[in-house]
């Protein structure tokens, strides 16, 4: 397992890829097989209703994991779900548990959290895993040198009944990112400035491997956000070899294997890394001291600039429809070109997500509210991605450093990063957001979402503006 | 699934680059539990105004276009979330096919297990559908998933590629989950050598 011998150089993806394939039919896609899937409760009813539909079983229930997290709301967990519809989701997801016999995390579990930012806390997932979840942000797993990609409902019905998809084998992508990230620019805009560069349909039909020294030095929490926002640049997946790093990182966690298993698995992770000559359909190179902390102007995450930049003029766009969709983009965001990224006020911030929810991002933006009070004229919510990382939280204190600045304190879920519960912007509120989509009206109909990484997001909500992280004066 | 073989349909140009699939069917509407129904709440942001009123200039709204069964589109279509909801949504409005220079991934996955067939076209084919749908009333399309052709009886023609798997499939509408469960004997071989971990069979005994 995991040795090369006399084969052609493979890369990353390559390892896990053939690792996986259960059955080549001659014409028909590879058949992969699925080691963990995670299920959430607004893509899920509709597949368990195929399997009863069909007389069909669950294949392998503790290859399956479920948490409620889309649409549930982040106010204190005793009160009632006032959405009679999102109640009854969830209600279905919890009888559907059940029923199949799936591990759940639900509503009340102090391990409950954000489907992506769970696994990896609990050591479910590992490197050289193919993972699946109806969710296209699944590609925060790659982090860990998994396979991890976003299916749909009907696919998600064929993991649960088979614990194999049919795959075609997608291309691969290398983006090599020398240097060195300076003070300030995080992971969020490594991955933004990535966007910017190669477009929102950049690494479409592609898998990408991030590689490089500014890559090797993110930790784990950072790797999750760049390989989180893959799906951004159109990559269904985005993967990062596991190294020592990884293994510190996953080493002891609640579900990871322990004593010869864990050497075992180690030795066999540290055979994952692409090998020497290994070639990519393509290859991107990004010069890491280049990246500014950036901040999104548009409808679309590749619609950035550095937080010390303008935005762009219509006339720089050499494409007919990319400057129409700019056109249309500022319209709705309620901005003119030319504008100071610098001189645009906020009305909300939002600190949460998949992308951005993990005690690092949480640090990261306390240490610059600590001493501070959020403007006046400014809603700021801090939601952290899991209920065990709102508790480690809490233990440091970082809860009192964000409620003394005038934060809102939360509890876990994706919250306003996609709206579905209770947390949205009104229309026209416009927000700066550590979340991973600014498109038209994805926080509320109507509200303008800029994304930025948690320091930004922190820096905004108490300057009243976006303000460059880099110049902040810390407390 | 239903099966897709040859569709002959009117054409709506939907002149826009990166339709994302919250666009598409906007979050609000992904809370219910059933399949079915999704297609009044299709682009409902672009359809519908905050007090519900029919926005009647959106394009879908022109009377021109309202038996529409094919809709044309600009690059990169059905790019963001991994939502069902949104091909579920486009079926049950009526359309059968969509044209665009270039797809989401997952997108495109999702149109295929629901018999919406996602046609790629060039950037110049793409930009000629949309100049004539809108200068052509009741302009009409016959897409072939047997020969992988688009014309319009008016001169236009074009191919396209499509992997022989997927075709197959469409053209048969053939569950494909039936198809993986033939290869039951290989799969059990495989989980076999690869058994479940150990410490995930304690996480029901928690």
């Amino acid at each position: 397992m995991g040795e090369t011998g006399n084969m052609p150089p493979r890369t990353l993806f390559e390892k896990v890829w053939d690792a996986h394939v259960v059955a080549a039919p001659e014409g028909q896609s590879a058949l992969l097989y699925i080691d963990l899937h995670l299920v959430h409760e607004v893509t899920s009813p509709q597949a368990f209703d195929g399997l009863r539909a069909n007389g069909r079983r669950l294949r392998q229930p503790l290859r399956t994991v479920a948490t409620v997290d889309h649409n549930i709301p982040t106010t204190p967990r005793g009160l009632p779900i006032t959405d009679p519809i999102a109640a009854k989701q969830i209600e279905a997801l919890q009888k559907n548990c059940r029923e199949f016999g799936v591990p759940f995390f639900d509503m009340d579990s102090p391990e409950q959290g954000i489907v992506h930012i769970i696994g990896p806390e609990l050591g479910i997932t590992l490197p050289g895993m193919t993972i699946v979840c109806g969710d296209s942000h699944t590609s925060t797993h790659g982090a860990f040198g998994s396979l991890a990609f976003g299916i749909g409902t009907s696919e998600v019905e064929h993991v649960l009944a088979t614990q194999c998809l049919p795959q075609k084998k997608p291309k691969t992508m290398q983006i090599h990112v020398r240097g060195k990230l300076a003070e300030g620019v995080s992971a969020k805009d490594l991955a933004l400035g990535i966007i910017g560069r190669i477009g929102t349909d950049g690494a479409t039909g592609h898998v990408i491997e991030y590689a490089g020294d500014a890559v090797r030095a993110l930790s784990v929490e950072g790797r999750m956000t760049l390989c989180n926002m893959s799906i951004e640049a159109g990559a269904r997946a985005g993967l990062i070899a596991p190294d020592d790093t990884t293994f510190a990182y996953v080493g002891g966690r609640r579900f990871a294997p322990k004593g010869k298993d864990w050497a075992d698995a180690v030795a066999y992770w540290r055979t994952l890394a692409s090998d020497p000559g290994a070639q990519f359909d393509r290859v991107i190179e990004i010069d890491a001291a280049a990246l500014a902390p950036f901040v999104t102007w548009g409808t679309n995450p590749g619609m950035v600039v550095a937080v010390n930049a303008r935005i762009p003029e219509l006339k720089s766009f050499a494409q007919e429809a990319d400057r129409r969709a700019a056109e249309q983009a500022l319209a709705y965001m309620g901005l003119d070109p030319g504008t100071p990224i610098e001189t645009i006020a906020v009305d909300r911030v939002f600190i949460g997500s998949c992308t951005n929810s993990r005690i690092e991002d949480l640090r990261a933006a306390a240490r610059v509210a600590k001493g501070q009070h959020v403007n006046p004229k400014v809603r700021a919510m801090v939601v952290p991605g899991s209920q065990a990382i709102k508790h480690a939280a809490e233990k440091e204190g970082l809860h009192r450093i964000f409620l003394d600045a005038g934060f809102e304190w939360r509890e876990s879920g994706c919250s306003m990063c996609l709206g579905m519960n209770p947390d949205i912007l009104q229309p026209g509120e416009r927000c700066a957001s550590t979340s991973n989509r600014n498109f038209e009206g994805r926080q509320g109909r109507g509200g303008r979402t800029h994304l930025v990484s948690p320091m930004m997001a922190a820096a905004a909500a108490i300057a009243g503006h976006f303000t460059d992280i880099r110049k902040w004066r810390f407390q | 699934m239903r099966p897709f073989r040859k569709h002959a349909g009117n054409v709506v140009p939907l002149d826009k680059v990166n339709v994302d699939t919250d666009q598409i069917i906007p979050k609000q509407f992904l809370k219910r539990i059933e399949r079915t129904g999704f297609g009044e709440f299709l682009f409902y942001d672009w359809r519908f105004a905050g007090d519900g009123k029919r926005i009647t200039d959106f394009v879908l709204h022109h009377p021109r276009y309202a038996k529409s069964s094919i809709l044309v589109a600009g690059k990169n279509f059905g790019c963001g979330s991994s939502r069902e909801h949104a091909v579920w949504a486009l079926a049950d409005f009526g359309f059968r096919v969509v044209i665009a220079s270039s797809f989401a991934d997952i997108f495109a996955n999702n149109s295929l297990k629901n018999g919406l067939l996602t046609v790629r076209l060039s950037e110049e084919q793409v930009a000629e559908i949309t100049r004539r749908s809108k200068e052509i009333e009741n302009y009409q399309l016959t897409v072939d998933l047997e020969t992988l052709r688009v014309e319009d009886g008016r001169g236009f023609t074009a191919t396209f590629a499509m992997d022989e798997f997927s075709r197959h499939c469409l053209l048969h509408g053939l569950d494909d989950i039936g198809l993986t469960l033939q290869h039951e004997a290989e799969i059990a071989a495989y989980e076999a050598k690869h058994p479940v971990r150990v410490e995930m069979k304690s996480i029901l005994a928690r």
